[in-house]
């Protein structure tokens, strides 16, 4: 390559890669001023010398608007619950889709269908109704309420269907002509095979179930299984004050975790998606 | 979608299906269900009194014309949204693929983005663009533009599109980087062979063969700026200045959730259904098509 | 089987035991609050002092986010038939939360259940006839009141050469001030304002008695219709349009969005509610003091009370609640009315003590003599006798009337058209707002 087009080139990427970063970076910094600074509206570049002090208290304490319940906790719930929500769809949506690719019987059709159309029903349609439908299951202010409904998944079943499509027929005549059932099959074919798919699944549903408010919103009334992004917009929220200072420090800490995840399973997620577009 | 090859059995498959379908319908069809019925009625927000009106919420709708605008603005949001990042990560993921030094470092400074929740991206873009706080909205007052956005409607719409945009940035960027790199190394050889110069050669050579995920792009980029920048749009300018940047699913919120008119919201919520049921369709048509081939 | 069948129910049972027990001792109240920031604070403090003072009822505090959701998740909870004992709802809720009859539980047959006695006459007057049924009982439990007021940035007063004991009364010395602080590039915005709607429509029509809906604004029945385009509303919207030409004064965004930019300065006159108060005197670095609000002396003389702002608390009904439970939902509400409390929360929030008797206390103490302007408020909110004008508002769908008010408002603002025009069109959309919730409460 010229010389000359590389040089271009790199400035173009430096400007894509400031244009993400500096929002971050005036967060990042903000974090480590005192509340009466940002409050003032003077948006410092440089940090600040309250940084221990915000992280403590954002850990331990949170925000007054959070009443005393500290990020921590936080944390650990939209931990749980990204986890929990990413295995649960990966495992479900894996299930049903090698149900319908692999057997042929009655209803599958429909089986399919109604799995699908569910991508057509987004959740502001249904969210009072789903509330109600969690309520009278009694499984309000729950990990199970706030897990459950969310786990039903008709983009990863899609996802895994179309994969298991391209899986040649040459290899289920084999597995059959060793006399292998279809559980066994899918053990030692399909999972395996389908590990990088998995990954990138992960991935996308770890940050689809750690990014959730609305839900979340209206299905915990109790501090204790709160997550980070609720407690960060119930920091923000409301006609009085905004700790500005812990807010960031929040959002700091509520970035992390996702960001580490998209960045360390970089590889099989691009990976993954790759293969899934195929 | 046919194999030829198929196991037999009914127990398995059942088996299998139960609890993606036992939560679709406990979850979905059945809440689902009871807003479709909803939008034929009048209630008060406790529901205590109930009356079945037909099509009139409909009717409602559709006669007012702040509602029509709304679709409009809702229109200009989703094209602008959608061309700008779906540009922007195809520009990105092109000088990306190429042979440079730090490649991958640029690669992760790029993709981690796509971690960042929408309610999130809001607040960033609060720090750097509000008037009297923000890092660029202070400098633009001070450049002697009148930076705005909070009364000025056209100002506020270019908040939101780009700070919407730029959260799906990253999302576009994996999609056409994974597209490029699928793309082989055989045909762009020969193009060079031939002698094309590498901007032609991206518009006759590349660009067709990305086509795919680019429509693809186009339609998950629709849906995510018809109903996934609800959190950026509320925490940036609630619909204001005057509705200039109230989207469809905005307004069907705000009526639902705030003015408590189930009825009314309810009949907006089918009308979206009815949108996304359209889109879900051209890109499941194309899906379908890929796989015969 | 049988034998693991017992293990298990004794391990249940066990298991169960503790919390059991603590459930007998103590009946647990869920409370619902919208209040963030210091002042969620000081809700959680109280919450707490009131479970120390006794050992029967325990209130478990959640704050719901913001006022909207705080409401609008009680009211879903209530349709799913799990609403909490207590629901703060802020005023412009008021009317919809009325009308709800079975859900609610009025304060005055709570209390009379419970064997409370509190005497409705305790309460200030602007605030108890906001939460009051005709009949002058109280249906909801006065809480954080607050009002608009006038905030100034002293430093900036001085800067301009203009007095800072000589403080602005009338519309007319406001503008006279903006000019000389413009002028006198003293602060880089004049005028601003918070909750556009409220303090601009609400709270004007209130002290110079001019009606803003029908049937005494709305308490005299569901069938009021907005009054908007009177001229003195014309005047006034005039005026502020005019402001914005001569470039002084900036719109700050809907509902509390211009909150920030008083304490940081940025603005020598503000109008805010008190409730502000706590945030000002933290992140000031200037002299400033609060007054009443300005009236136009060409159109009445001795101007009216202010209307109140805030919230109140509800009880909440439903299916299979025992009693004792609404009796500890009475003990709550009679702890916050006692004189002490309502003194504490007043001086540590800076909203107007909800009775006259921890106002009077707040004087004898010396607390205004201390804190110069602190009574800015509870003075413009009980300086008149109410007039039918000035007890308050009680329109259905409210916070969609309060919007579309301002969404004409900004329209104007943005030069999109004259304040006719906007007067007109935020009354017939507003008049719309407030038919649907008459057929939809009527039916």
């Amino acid at each position: 390559m010229a010389p000359r087009r590389a040089w271009l080139t790199h400035v173009l990427l430096i400007l894509g890669v400031i244009a993400f970063a500096l929002p971050i970076w005036i967060v990042l910094i903000g974090s480590t001023h005192d509340a009466a600074t940002i409050g003032r509206g003077e948006v410092p570049l440089l940090p600040g010398g309250h940084a221990l002090e915000n992280y403590r208290t954002a850990w331990g304490a949170g925000a007054a608007a959070t009443a005393g319940i500290g990020v921590g906790s936080m944390l650990w719930n939209s931990m749980l619950m990204a986890v929990l929500v990413a295995v649960g769809k990966i495992t479900i949506s894996f299930a049903s889709a090698y149900a319908v690719v692999f057997f042929r019987f009655p209803g599958r059709m429909l089986a399919f269908w109604s799995i699908f159309i569910t991508l057509m029903l987004p959740v502001e349609v249904r969210i009072f109704p789903t509330f109600k439908v969690v309520s009278d299951l009694g499984l309000v202010n729950t990990y199970a309420g706030l897990i459950i409904p969310l786990i039903a998944s008709a983009t990863a079943t899609l996802l895994f269907r179309q994969f298991f499509m391209t899986i040649p027929d040459e290899f289920v005549e084999a597995a059959k002509m060793d006399g292998a059932g279809p559980l066994r099959f899918l053990w030692d074919v399909v999972l395996p095979l389908s590990r990088t798919n998995m990954a990138a699944l992960f991935v996308i549903l770890f940050v689809y179930g750690w990014n959730q408010y609305l839900w979340p919103l209206l299905v915990t009334t109790t501090a204790d299984v709160e997550t980070v992004v609720i407690g960060m917009v119930k920091m923000i929220g409301s006609e009085a004050n905004t700790e500005w200072h812990i807010v960031m420090a929040t959002c700091v800490l509520s970035l992390l975790p996702p960001v580490a995840v998209v960045v360390l399973m970089q590889r099989w997620f691009v990976k993954g998606l790759t293969e899934t577009e195929k | 979608m046919e194999r030829k090859t198929v196991f037999r059995g009914m127990t398995l498959p059942a088996l299998l299906l139960l609890p993606q379908l036992a939560i679709t319908i406990v979850f979905f069809f059945w809440p689902a269900g009871q807003a479709v019925w909803f939008a034929f009625l009048r209630q008060d927000a406790f529901g205590i009194r109930t009356s079945f009106v037909g099509f009139e919420n409909f009717a409602d709708l559709l006669a007012d014309p702040l509602y029509l605008e709304t679709a409009w603005n809702t229109l200009v949001f989703s094209v602008s949204v959608s061309a700008l990042s779906l540009s922007a990560g195809l520009l990105l993921a092109v000088l990306a693929d190429k042979q440079i030094r730090g490649a991958g470092a640029y690669r992760t400074l790029l993709i981690w983005p796509y971690a960042i929740a929408p309610a999130v991206a809001a607040v960033l873009w609060i720090f750097l663009f509000h008037p009297q706080v923000g890092l660029i909205g202070r400098a633009l007052n001070a450049a002697g533009l009148d930076w705005d956005y909070r009364l000025n409607g056209g100002q506020a719409m270019l908040m939101v599109i780009l700070a919407s945009a730029w959260k799906q940035v990253s999302y576009n960027f994996i999609f056409f980087l994974a597209g490029l790199q699928s793309i082989p190394k055989s045909v762009l050889e020969a193009a060079a062979i031939d002698g094309a110069r590498p901007v032609r050669r991206f518009w006759t050579i590349v660009f067709p063969l990305l086509s795919p995920t680019t429509f693809f792009l186009l339609v998950v980029n629709l849906v995510y700026a018809f109903f996934d920048t609800f959190g950026i749009i509320d925490a940036l300018t609630k619909g204001g200045p005057a509705k200039s940047t109230e989207t469809l699913i905005y307004r069907a919120y705000i009526d639902g959730r705030v003015n408590l008119d189930l009825g009314s919201s309810s009949a907006q919520s089918v009308i979206l259904m009815l949108v996304v049921i359209a889109l879900t369709a051209i890109q499941f048509r194309f899906i379908e098509r890929r796989v015969h081939y | 089987m049988q034998r693991r069948s017992l293990i298990a129910g004794t391990a249940a049972l066990s298991l169960a035991a503790p919390s059991l027990a603590r459930a007998q001792a103590r009946t647990e109240i869920q409370y619902w609050y919208g209040l963030a920031g210091p002042l969620g604070e000081r809700v959680a403090e109280q919450v707490k002092r009131f479970n120390d003072s006794q050992d029967r009822y325990t209130v478990v505090g959640s704050f719901k986010g913001s006022y909207i959701d705080t409401m609008t998740g009680a009211i879903a909870a209530w349709r799913a038939g799990n609403p909490p004992h207590i629901a703060q709802v802020f005023e412009v809720g008021t009317a919809t939360m009325m009308a709800a009859g079975p859900a609610i539980r009025p304060v005055h047959a709570l209390l009379a259940d419970a064997g409370v006695e509190l005497d409705p006459k305790r309460y200030i007057a602007g605030v108890r006839g906001y939460y009051s049924d005709t009949q002058g009982r109280l249906i909801s439990m006065p809480y954080n009141s607050s009002s608009a007021i006038m905030w100034l940035n002293l430093d900036a007063f001085q800067k301009a050469g203009l007095s800072t004991t000589e403080l602005p009364k009338t519309w007319a010395q406001v503008r006279a001030a903006a000019e000389k602080i413009k002028a006198a590039n003293a602060a880089p915005v004049a005028i601003t304002t918070a909750w556009p709607t409220w303090v601009m429509f609400e709270q004007m029509a209130a002290i110079h008695d001019v009606p803003f809906s029908t049937r005494a604004n709305g308490f005299e029945g569901m069938n009021t219709e907005l009054q908007l385009t009177a001229p003195f509303f014309r005047k006034h919207m005039e005026f502020l349009l005019g402001l914005q030409k001569d470039g002084l004064f900036r719109y700050g965004g809907r509902d509390n969005a211009a909150d920030a930019i008083f304490p940081t300065g940025e603005v020598a006159i503000s109008f805010n509610s008190a409730g502000n108060r706590a945030r000002v005197e933290r992140e000031a670095r200037f002299k400033w003091i609060s007054v009443p609000l300005p009236y136009h002396d060409d159109v009445i003389q001795s101007p009216k009370n202010g209307v109140i702002g805030g919230a109140s608390l509800w009880a909440l009904s439903a299916r299979n609640r025992p009693a004792a439970e609404y009796r500890g939902v009475a003990e709550f509400f009679r702890f916050i009315s006692e004189v002490d409390q309502d003194l504490w929360w007043h001086k540590s929030t800076g909203y107007v003590p909800i009775t006259i008797a921890a106002y009077e206390k707040a004087k004898t103490e010396g607390f205004y003599v201390q804190n110069p302007g602190a009574d800015a408020a509870v003075v413009q909110l009980s300086r008149a006798e109410p007039t039918p004008n000035s007890m308050g508002f009680r329109l259905g769908n409210f916070v969609e009337v309060r919007n579309v008010i301002q969404e004409e408002l900004e329209k104007a603002l943005q030069g999109q058209q004259g304040a006719t025009a906007a007067l007109e069109a935020a009354q017939r959309r507003g008049n719309v707002a407030l038919r649907n919730f008459e057929r939809a409460n009527r039916s």
